[in-house]
């Protein structure tokens, strides 16, 4: 089976300071990755990096058996790879029905998919996050939690091969935690990858096939869940947490 | 146009005794846009401002026009540090800088420079004091001492600021607010106060760079205008926040401008620092997160 | 409303209040009504790059001085029938703004509005030293007395002006509804977001700029005829920078609307005032305008409005765009 997402051997530093060195990752279609992590380990540098916000300077990334380099963000997305922002970034100016059309205007209907009523998608969209109540309203009404869920819609809304979920879940209950794993359960079953990058270990660990761990811009485990919890390293790293 | 030796080192001198004084000119911004990320493109109305405070005080109590601005500095201070607070409120906290805050400064500079054409007129206005006239006449070099003593002047500014900024606390926590204000919040430094204490100092540099201006050339009020394009320019080319980058950008584009002025006319001269910019601006590299 | 319903709309109240001023038989009405309409055009303009995408413009006067250049170049060869001159004004003012948008527009949005202003004075600088169009000097364009059946040229020449602006606000409109506008909307609102979300923020950017320089190059092309004597200090004025920011952000940056209203009321303030008082005392009243509103009704006299009908949740404006008067991103 080919993979869908190849990094080799990726690189990053911000001037004097490594940000990723030598990262290499793979991952098949169809798997649930999880990313973990502390604080400052790369992990968001790793997904700018994957998604074209940053340039690594070292390494490649291949997705669906092309190389990603020069492609711009944008083409990225259109090529079937979505993420969600670790701070929510909405378009503030726009209803939460308009945030999700964006994606279906630009990503969706540049790989010539036009959904005959572009508003029915939109609300069923915000349905699978519980937010169609509020389909009119802006962003700025919106809770911080429930900003999370609309960066979730707004990336699923490019309907995506591969989707990295950047911090989804911080600030959520018990039960909506089980709520977005249950989506993203669901979405996985529909054949999207997903990639969680979460501090929540209960749902990585419950959600993830894989486990892989970033400690100062390495990735120093890569493997089953409870495999990877037992590693030493990783244990050290997070004694500290 | 004779091609002569002499007239090529003059214009090159006359370039850098000039470009210290654009470096004075530019300090402030180099304070408000290339630290604070302030895009105060009515710094040089301030600039003007400073001539006309200069040149009343000189015209009409007879005090050395620097000695005047230095003065009233403190006034500028304050009229930096009121603006910043409204500007902090009004657009800051929004998160709506980009366009209003343009917008603001924009409408600052219309505003500022409309009010002294209504009372100062368009005439030209100068000063008077006992270095403007003399020219220092040192081999082949002519120094008019009207140029040299500003130069002089200007240096001993960027070299005072550069010490506050890198030696005193103040200086190095506005330094650091560029950086990272919850670091400094945690500190137990208010960033918004540290940011209005730069920016009043901006401003404050805005009174002495006029009556730097005012002692070199006659001003009227649309003078500020060729300055915008430098100012910016300059503090682009020297690295954004950097004093030192600064005095170097600004003395080469003094002395662009002033052979093109001997060699090619005058006319030309506005271009060179435009384009300068235009060149530095479409040659950075490419990239959603600017700089 | 669909948009050709619109335009026809358009046409017959810009129709109307033409015949009106023809039955008022005063010249006075003509010449004061162009300044206006030619405003409504600029405004147009800079919004569509500067309130749709947020990118500010301070070059608005260059790319109107092209326009203006542009038809003095061609009046000196041969002069052409005005509707031609504008069709090469916009030409000419959008390839330029595509060059500039290609060199800046990958910046960020404070570094472009910096460029537009170099750009303003590069250009002015080469006119000035262009004598072919007369340089400093400047160049006299003759217009013809009277035009039949209208009367007066300058009858003609503010029918002209009536169509752009017709033209300028229907394009405006229709953009905003389009797809187009909702990928204008993010790139304003947050870039990052937008690429991420697979809109092509450069390649938008450009349209942006070419669409918003040619409507601004449009308004500049009849101006020599307008004013008969083109020097570039009056061609590449500051005014015309101020006026078209102040106008759109006084009026309401997020809707065609806005500039609309900006236009008429600061553009007729502005007559009357130069007419009664000075035309110094004019720029200082923009200029606190401009701040005044900028500080305390960030979304114009359009947000104001708004502001008052909110209970209404079909208001004038429709369902689509109630969210369109946010103030900025969420705390």
């Amino acid at each position: 089976m080919t993979a869908l997402l190849e990094i080799d051997k990726l690189g990053k530093r911000f001037g004097g300071f490594v940000a990723l060195e030598n990262i290499s990752l793979t991952v098949g279609p169809g798997e649930r990755v999880g990313l973990i992590g502390p604080n400052g380990s790369g992990k968001s540098t790793l997904v700018n990096c994957i998604c074209g916000t940053l340039r690594n300077e070292a390494g490649s990334v291949r997705f669906d058996g092309h190389p990603l380099e020069g492609a711009s963000t944008h083409q990225r997305t259109r090529r079937g790879l979505a993420r969600t922002f670790q701070l929510p970034r909405p378009f503030a100016s726009l209803s939460l029905l308009d945030n999700m059309r964006v994606p279906l205007l630009y990503a969706v209907g540049a790989r010539g998919r036009r959904h005959t009523d572009i508003e029915a998608r939109c609300v069923e969209l915000l349905r699978e996050v519980g937010l169609e109540s509020k389909a009119w309203r802006l962003p700025r009404d919106l809770t911080q939690v429930e900003m999370r869920k609309l960066e979730l819609a707004r990336a699923m809304a490019a309907e995506p091969k591969l989707l990295i979920a950047d911090e989804s879940m911080a600030g959520l209950t018990p039960s909506e935690v089980e709520d977005i794993l249950a989506l993203l359960r669901r979405l996985n079953t529909e054949g999207i990858t997903i990639i969680l990058i979460e501090h929540i270990m209960r749902a990585v660990m419950s959600f993830s096939q894989r486990l892989v761990v970033l400690v100062s811009g390495r990735k120093i485990a890569d493997g089953p869940p409870d495999e990877v919890v037992r590693n030493p390293e990783v244990e050290s790293a997070y004694l500290g947490q | 146009m004779i091609f002569s030796f002499d007239l090529l080192i003059n214009a090159i001198v006359s370039g850098i005794l000039i470009g210290a004084f654009y470096a004075a000119a530019t300090a402030g911004v180099s304070l408000s846009f290339g630290i604070l990320d302030i895009v105060n493109i009515a710094h040089p109305a301030f600039i003007i401002l400073g001539s006309y405070v200069a040149y009343v005080v000189n015209a009409g109590l007879g005090v050395d026009p620097i000695l005047a601005s230095i003065v009233v500095t403190p006034a500028f201070y304050a009229l930096g540090a009121g603006i910043y607070q409204i500007y902090y409120v009004s657009f800051e906290k929004r998160g709506q800088e980009s366009l209003r805050g343009l917008a603001f400064f924009f409408g600052l500079m219309f505003i500022t420079e409309v009010a002294l054409v209504l009372y100062f007129g368009v005439d030209y206005r100068y000063v008077e004091a006992s270095y403007i006239g003399p020219t220092w006449h040192f081999g082949p070099l002519d120094m008019p001492l009207r140029i040299l003593v500003p130069c002089l002047v200007s240096l001993i500014l960027i070299a005072v600021l550069q010490l506050v900024l890198t030696r005193s606390f103040v200086g190095r926590a506005i330094m650091a607010v560029a950086q990272d204000q919850l670091a400094l919040r945690l500190m137990a430094v208010d960033p918004i106060r540290i940011k209005r204490i730069a920016f009043g100092m901006s401003i404050a540099t805005a009174s002495l760079a006029g009556a730097f201006l005012i002692v070199i050339q006659p001003v009227e009020p649309s003078v500020g205008r060729e300055y915008i394009g430098r100012v910016f320019a300059i503090c682009v080319l020297g690295g954004m926040g950097s004093l030192p980058g600064a005095l170097i950008a600004a003395m080469l584009i003094g002395i662009f401008e002033s052979l093109t002025a001997t060699f090619y006319g005058p006319s030309w001269a506005p271009a060179v620092s435009f384009g300068f910019l235009l060149l530095t601006l479409a040659v950075r590299p490419a990239g959603l997160l600017g700089r | 409303m669909r948009s050709d319903i619109f335009f026809l709309i358009c046409l017959a109240v810009g129709g109307a209040a033409f015949a009106g001023a023809m039955a008022l038989d005063n010249d006075y009405v003509f010449f004061a009504g162009y300044v206006v309409l030619q405003y409504v055009v600029l405004s147009t303009a800079w919004n569509i790059l500067g309130g749709y995408c947020g990118y500010v413009n301070f070059g608005t006067a260059a790319f109107f001085a092209l326009g203006a250049y542009s038809t003095v170049a061609i009046h000196k060869l041969y002069p052409l029938p005005i509707p031609l001159l504008l069709v090469v004004g916009g030409a000419v003012s959008g390839l330029v703004g595509l060059i500039m948008g290609y060199l800046t527009l990958r910046l960020r949005d404070a570094f472009f509005a910096i460029a537009t202003l170099a750009l303003a004075v590069v250009l002015q600088t080469l006119i000035v030293n262009w004598d072919y169009v007369g340089g400093s000097r400047g160049a006299f364009i003759v217009r013809p007395e009277v035009i039949a059946p209208l009367g007066n040229y300058v009858r003609y020449l503010c029918l002209i002006m009536l169509l752009l602006a017709v033209a300028a606000i229907t394009s405006a409109r229709l953009i905003e509804r389009s797809r187009l506008g909702y990928g204008f909307a993010t790139i304003r609102d947050d870039e990052l977001a937008a690429e991420a979300s697979g809109v092509p923020t450069l390649r938008l950017k450009l349209i942006a700029t070419m669409i918003s320089g040619a409507f601004m190059g449009m308004a500049g092309a009849p101006f020599p005829y307008y004013i008969g004597y083109v020097q570039p200090s009056s061609a590449f004025g500051l005014d015309y920078a101020i006026n078209s920011i102040a106008m759109p952000l006084i009026g309401g940056t997020t809707t065609w609307v806005g500039p609309l209203i900006g236009a008429i009321l600061l553009g007729s303030l502005q007559q009357i005032v130069t007419v009664t008082i000075s035309s110094a005392i004019n720029l200082l009243i923009v200029g606190f305008l401009l701040v005044g509103f900028v500080i305390v009704a960030p979304n114009g006299i359009v947000g104001l409005v708004r502001g008052f009908m909110q209970h209404k949740p079909t208001g004038l404006f429709g369902r689509r765009r109630l969210g369109v008067n946010a103030p900025g991103p969420t705390p």
